[in-house]
């Protein structure tokens, strides 16, 4: 170590805008496995150690359950539950009895159930972390070191990890955490979406966060997607300044979507329940660009909710928007969202499966109850409803939905092009419907052929990518020859700069998570039409993802100071 | 020894926490209780990771077995455990 301070910055994948400066608080990583050795103790000694440190960590486990409360409350109970199971302290006592320590047979008996858990999936198979967590505190308390998992200190922190499971972020104090920087995961993790929803400065896939030490100072820069460790005098005056003018922008009034020039650009929002429809009001959402309806079929159990289920539940949404545009999507199974009703055959590839659209036509009786509640809702009350089929990968598809949703007097019925097949036929496409609507995460995910799921192929699942906004700029071209609407309901739109690029392609509204419609709107306003143009030009003129990045934020930048 | 089969009527199954209740309750009554599901193998109905492990959804039916005094009684305390939504 030298005496100035070393200020190194680490960089990966901010999410959202935000700026933070905080001290950094480290999730330990988890334990070694326990050596399959003898022990030196007496297996009297060895039961007697295991008993105690079970003991301790159900009462802890119990203890956290009454802090946490609610749902919480549930898991850590029945967490505090296996670490006493009579059939776990069985199995412990075999491997006991033939002379293992302590620490092996508690590694190897949490170990059999959790593999038995983890083999039948689902639900189940979640609840493999579930012990996966008791096992680690046991083994701690044994061998005297800290508990694994996310630390709690008394004062508001920056959390580093590795990456942040569900049951970790249920634990986490989130009034606490100032940001998060985690070293695996990409912009579609668990912890990036939490980090989305809460608006917590986050960066993730910082390769080198390991070399973060708890206690170091760091400013993290989502924008920027940098982590700097040690700051200078100078570095904090500077995210200080950021921050309060970013405080300035939230409070600054709701004004409707628009660029410099006056060009209107209604910002919507994306809603995966009825919930979030009057925040996303409050916050300024110009209606809905995006309503998922998964979630009613997934938390009807097996079977499909009924028609007047879903009229209920479609009615409190258009309420919310009285006079304004809800873009509501039909089911959207499949894939990731697998429901056994419309498909349960076993597909070696189900983003290529029978999912969305597909799905639908296949147990077409769903798709017409569906459309049957919508064209209710919509004539009960006074929103301006617009529903899109997912997944549509051709002209004939397109029409088929289009026709089938006027049947039911869907007035305005269109298409999510998600498929590069679409795009690329997207003049016959806006000529056979009323609009389009971009998701960019699964056009990302069909264009660049990587699994969005796949953690490994994570870095390919970047919508700056040019041959992305390639097909997002024949959508837009053919929007404005056939004077059809474009939107954009995928994660890009929520970043403000690639908004505006966006807007440069062709799209004419965007559809984003509620948090992120303040920095969007303020970062429309910088720009006229035709710099949103040029902007768009020089991403679609980089060689990839991250090319484009940098070569639009250093144009908006000289943009920028021009404009001063 | 006494004998009930039951319906699962909690709509996510023998999961969570009815599974968490239901174990609670076969610990508490002093008994020894077994649960199995269909014809499979009984575990300790008072194991939580026992009873979670034989993935019991809603709609299957399980068999509890108990012997004792108050056999009778324990078992229809259970078998209303069983058959009672606790998520809805």
């Amino acid at each position: 170590m030298t005496e100035t301070a070393t200020h190194s910055t680490l960089t990966g994948t901010g999410i959202g805008q935000g700026v933070v400066v905080g001290v950094v608080a480290r999730m330990s990583d988890p334990l070694p496995e326990p050596a399959d050795t003898s022990s030196t103790r007496t297996v009297e000694e060895e039961t007697e150690r295991a008993r105690a440190s079970l003991s301790v960590v159900a009462r802890d486990l119990e203890a956290r359950g009454k802090t946490a409360g609610g749902t919480a409350a549930d898991v850590l109970e029945a967490q505090a539950m296996m670490a006493e199971d009579p059939m776990l302290s069985e199995i412990i006592d075999e491997s006991l009895a033939r002379g293992t320590t302590a620490e092996r047979a508690v590694f190897e008996a949490f170990a059999s159930f959790r593999d038995q858990l983890a083999a039948m999936g689902g639900y189940l198979g979640e609840r493999a972390a579930d012990l996966d967590d008791v096992s680690q505190r046991v083994i701690a308390h044994l061998t005297g070191v800290a508990a694994p998992g996310v630390p709690n200190p008394d004062h508001p922190f920056v959390l580093v990890a590795r990456d942040l499971a569900p049951a970790d972020t249920a634990l986490l104090d989130l009034d606490k955490v100032l940001g998060l920087v985690t070293s695996d995961g990409g912009p579609t993790s668990h912890t990036a979406i939490l980090a989305r929803e809460k608006s917590i400065v986050a960066i993730v896939g910082v390769t080198d966060a390991s070399a973060l030490a708890d206690g170091t100072t760091v400013v993290l820069d989502a924008a920027a997607g940098t982590v700097t460790a040690d700051p200078s005098d100078d570095q904090v005056a500077d995210a200080e300044r950021r921050i309060a003018e970013r405080q300035a922008a939230a409070v600054a009034p709701v004004t409707p979507g628009a660029l410099a020039d006056g060009t209107a650009i209604p910002l919507l929002a994306n809603l995966g329940s009825s919930a979030g429809a009057q925040s996303a009001a409050d916050a300024g959402a110009e209606g809905v660009g995006l309503f998922r309806t998964e979630f009613l079929f997934l938390d009807a159990g097996g079977s499909a909710p009924t028609v007047e289920q879903q009229r209920e539940h479609y009615i409190r949404l258009l309420q919310a928007f009285p006079g304004k545009k809800v873009v509501v999507r039909v089911l959207d199974a499949g894939a990731d969202k697998p429901l056994p009703f419309l498909n349960d055959a076993h597909e070696e590839n189900p983003a290529l499966g029978l999912r969305g659209l597909r799905a639908l036509r296949a147990s077409e009786d769903i798709l017409r109850e569906q459309l049957t509640a919508l064209a209710d809702a919509d004539r009960a009350t006074d929103a301006d409803l617009w529903v899109m089929a997912p997944m549509v990968s051709t002209v004939e598809e397109t029409r088929y939905f289009v026709e089938i949703a006027r049947e039911y007097g869907i007035k305005t019925a269109g298409v999510m092009v998600e498929v590069p097949s679409l795009a690329l036929l997207a003049p016959q496409v806006l000529a056979a419907s009323d609009f389009a609507s971009i998701g960019t995460n699964d056009l990302t995910q069909y264009t660049l052929a990587a699994d969005r799921m796949l953690g490994s192929v994570a870095a390919l699942q970047d919508p700056w990518h040019p041959a992305v906004l390639r097909l997002v700029g024949e959508v837009g071209a053919a929007g404005a020859s056939t004077g059809k609407p474009v939107g954009i309901c995928g994660e890009a739109a929520a970043d403000p700069l690639l908004a505006v690029v966006l807007v440069g392609l062709g799209a004419t509204t965007l559809s984003m998570s509620t948090p992120a419609l303040v920095d969007v709107r303020a970062s429309l306003l910088k720009y006229t039409l035709d710099e949103a143009r040029q902007l768009a030009d020089i991403a679609l003129a980089a060689d990839g993802a991250a090319e484009a990045r940098a070569a639009v934020a250093a144009a908006a930048l000289t943009l920028k100071e021009a404009h001063s | 020894m006494v004998e009930r089969t039951v319906r699962i009527g909690s709509s996510h199954g023998l999961h969570a926490r009815p599974a968490k209740l239901f174990t609670q309750a076969a610990a508490a009554s002093g008994l020894p209780v077994t649960i199995a599901k269909g014809s499979g193998k009984p575990v300790n109905a008072s194991s939580i990771l026992g009873v979670i492990s034989l993935g019991v959804d809603f709609g299957d039916y399980v068999t509890l077995n108990a012997d004792g005094d108050n056999a009778d009684t324990v078992l229809d305390q259970l078998v209303e455990l069983l058959v009672t939504d606790h998520d809805e």
